[in-house]
């Protein structure tokens, strides 16, 4: 039988606010444990929480960039758990009245369609504390300075069909809220988790089948892997004529399996209720009305600028405009070199090899967008070819080593582009392949061009690499003439 | 809508509290009867009723999001049962 996928994600956002999302105490990731914990934060008995205009302003810009409903009127509800990583033994979120939703947004997908994908909504909530389950004498370690840190949880509607569609969406989310600014983005510190909600149904049915939950994923390759893991163990279950039950389950991103957490029989009642602590939260369309006016530029404006303006393709205009760090980084590097299709290329292809070689994020770059446009303005001026810029002058800026100009000095990399030089090359390879040399001149003119390749290799090697290509090619097509 | 035996064990269970099998007639009967008047309630139209959030007429103020505490680990910790580099220690927890 055919199946079909079925998912729908819930994504918790980080927000970069300076203080907490109801409390004055700081949200600095990487501080010494529950030092960034303050009364509030703990739960102390008679302490109130008063709402973060900033967090409240974040939430608004999401719903605009995601083309949502902004609700004037929202309210924060108690859902009650425990757990002791949760000191009020509730968490403050929003359920019945969130600030943002519905709304809709379109992802584009490596064939070039796109699709639309609604929110249901998104809202504001508190991030709990962080457990330590190493062995502290048979005890669990508690940090809650991550406890009451601003987040907006983005659920969808069920509508993406694939692993690939999951992770396009994700991914557009992560390049809207990184390019508002609302929050850093940072995944691998848990800035963005996605919980994935998995479903199968045969090929054509318009019925939903049991779905399960996939908590907590920080990487776009962890959400991929548990979604294969997942669709697969659901379509087998099924075939072998077992049943699906709803349950929520943990990916382990280092095994890559996944185990059932709690199913929907033991399932937590919230207890949702009204937060009494906290008014209804009034917005006025003016503020709204403003933050719009004052929105930064979108990955998808951002995407058709790149096209008109700098006459990429729309293939690699979305690839940079996808990630603000990148798009950041590209026009920092055409304003260097001022060739934004250079720019590209190099960015799109060695400087993101280079990173995936290294394992690290383009924000640790050792190599500067200038120092990149500077390369780009020595191969455009002819001062180095472009090989010997990404065997040689690359590796050498990544490794830190000097300057661009500098390197092309201290290594004599300039490129050979005095032509009697390079006529005194060619003559001498040419005179080693006297026999291929008449070859060629057999040759009728229009299957020749496949033939000079056997002429140019071994003169650029003769050269070291740093003969002017060009030239080369020209001075070789004007000896070769009968 | 009344409660029977195995209904108040698993609610025993999701509120994580033990009853004792002696006094489970009582709690059912008891809890059944909450339920009655709950009943009751609900033949009450509400439906041009608009939901509640909080009694009084007023919204929430909002704070500048500006740093106003500082560290007093110290403190708390003092009064806390057990600790341990700077974490509070509990009851081991899997989840």
């Amino acid at each position: 039988m055919q199946w079909e996928t079925v998912i729908g994600l819930e994504i918790h956002v980080q927000l970069c606010t300076g203080s907490k999302i109801f409390s004055g105490a700081a949200t600095r990731f990487g501080a010494e444990p529950n030092t960034q914990a303050c009364a509030i934060d703990l739960a102390m008995p008679g302490t109130l929480p008063v709402l973060n205009e900033q967090a409240v302003r974040y939430a608004i810009m999401f719903g605009l960039a995601t083309n949502s409903t902004i609700n004037l009127r929202s309210v924060f509800d108690r859902k009650n758990y425990f757990y002791p990583d949760l000191p009020k033994g509730y968490q403050t979120t929003q359920l019945e009245q969130p600030i943002v939703g519905p709304g809709v947004v379109e992802i584009e997908l490596e064939d070039g369609s796109s699709k639309n994908v609604r929110l249901h909504h998104a809202h504001l909530e508190e991030d709990a504390g962080k457990s330590l389950h190493e062995d502290y004498h048979g005890m669990s370690g508690i940090d809650l300075n991550r406890a009451g840190t601003p987040l907006i949880e983005i659920v969808t509607e069920p509508d993406m069909r694939s692993s690939k569609e999951a992770i396009a969406f994700a991914r557009k989310m992560h390049a809207i809220v990184t390019s508002l600014g609302i929050s850093d983005g940072a995944m691998a510190q848990g800035s963005m988790r996605v919980d994935v909600n998995i479903s199968v149904r045969p090929q054509g049915s318009d019925e939903l089948g049991t779905r399960t939950e996939t908590k907590n994923l920080n990487s776009f390759k962890f959400m991929e892997d548990a979604i294969r893991v997942e669709v697969h163990r659901q379509i087998e279950l099924i075939e072998d004529g077992g049943v699906v039950a709803q349950e929520t389950r943990l990916y382990n991103g280092d095994t890559g399996e996944a185990r059932s957490m709690r199913s929907k029989e033991e399932a937590n009642d919230y207890r949702y209720f009204p937060c009494p602590d906290l008014l209804p939260v009034v917005v006025d369309q003016a503020i709204v009305d403003e933050i719009a006016a004052s929105l930064p530029e979108l990955p998808d404006t951002r995407q058709k600028r790149f096209i008109t303006e700098y006459g990429l393709g729309r293939y690699d205009a979305g690839l940079l405009a996808g990630e603000k760090t990148m798009a950041d980084y590209f026009e920092a590097t055409v304003a260097q070199c001022d060739d934004a299709k250079l720019s590209a290329n190099w960015i799109t292809a060695e400087l993101a090899a280079a990173l995936n070689r290294h394992d690290i994020e383009l924000e640790d770059c050792p190599v500067s967008a200038r120092q990149l446009g500077q390369l780009i303005t020595r191969i455009i001026d002819g001062t180095v070819s472009g090989k010997i810029a990404k065997q040689e002058i690359f590796p050498a800026l990544w490794d830190g080593e000097a300057g661009v100009d500098q390197l092309i000095t201290d290594k004599g990399l300039r490129q050979v582009s005095d032509s009697s030089a390079l006529e005194q090359l060619v003559d001498q390879v040419l005179a080693d392949k006297a026999e291929q040399v008449e070859q060629y001149r057999a040759t009728e003119e229009k299957k020749r061009k496949k033939l000079l390749g056997g002429f140019m290799g071994p003169i650029m090697k003769a050269s070291g690499g740093q003969a002017n290509p060009a030239m080369v090619s020209e001075i070789l097509k004007r000896k070769l003439e009968p | 809508m009344s409660l029977d035996k195995n209904d108040i064990r698993k609610l025993a269970v999701l509120a994580r509290i033990d009853v004792d099998d002696a006094i489970i007639d009582d709690v059912a009967s008891k809890i059944s009867d909450i339920l009655a008047m709950v009943d009751q309630m609900q033949a009450q139209d509400t439906s041009a009723v608009e939901a509640m959030a909080n009694p009084l007429d007023a919204v929430q103020r909002l704070r500048r999001d500006e740093i106003t505490e500082t560290d007093q680990r110290q403190s708390f910790q003092a009064i806390a049962p057990a600790t341990e580099d700077g974490l509070y220690l509990v009851p081991k927890v899997i989840d």
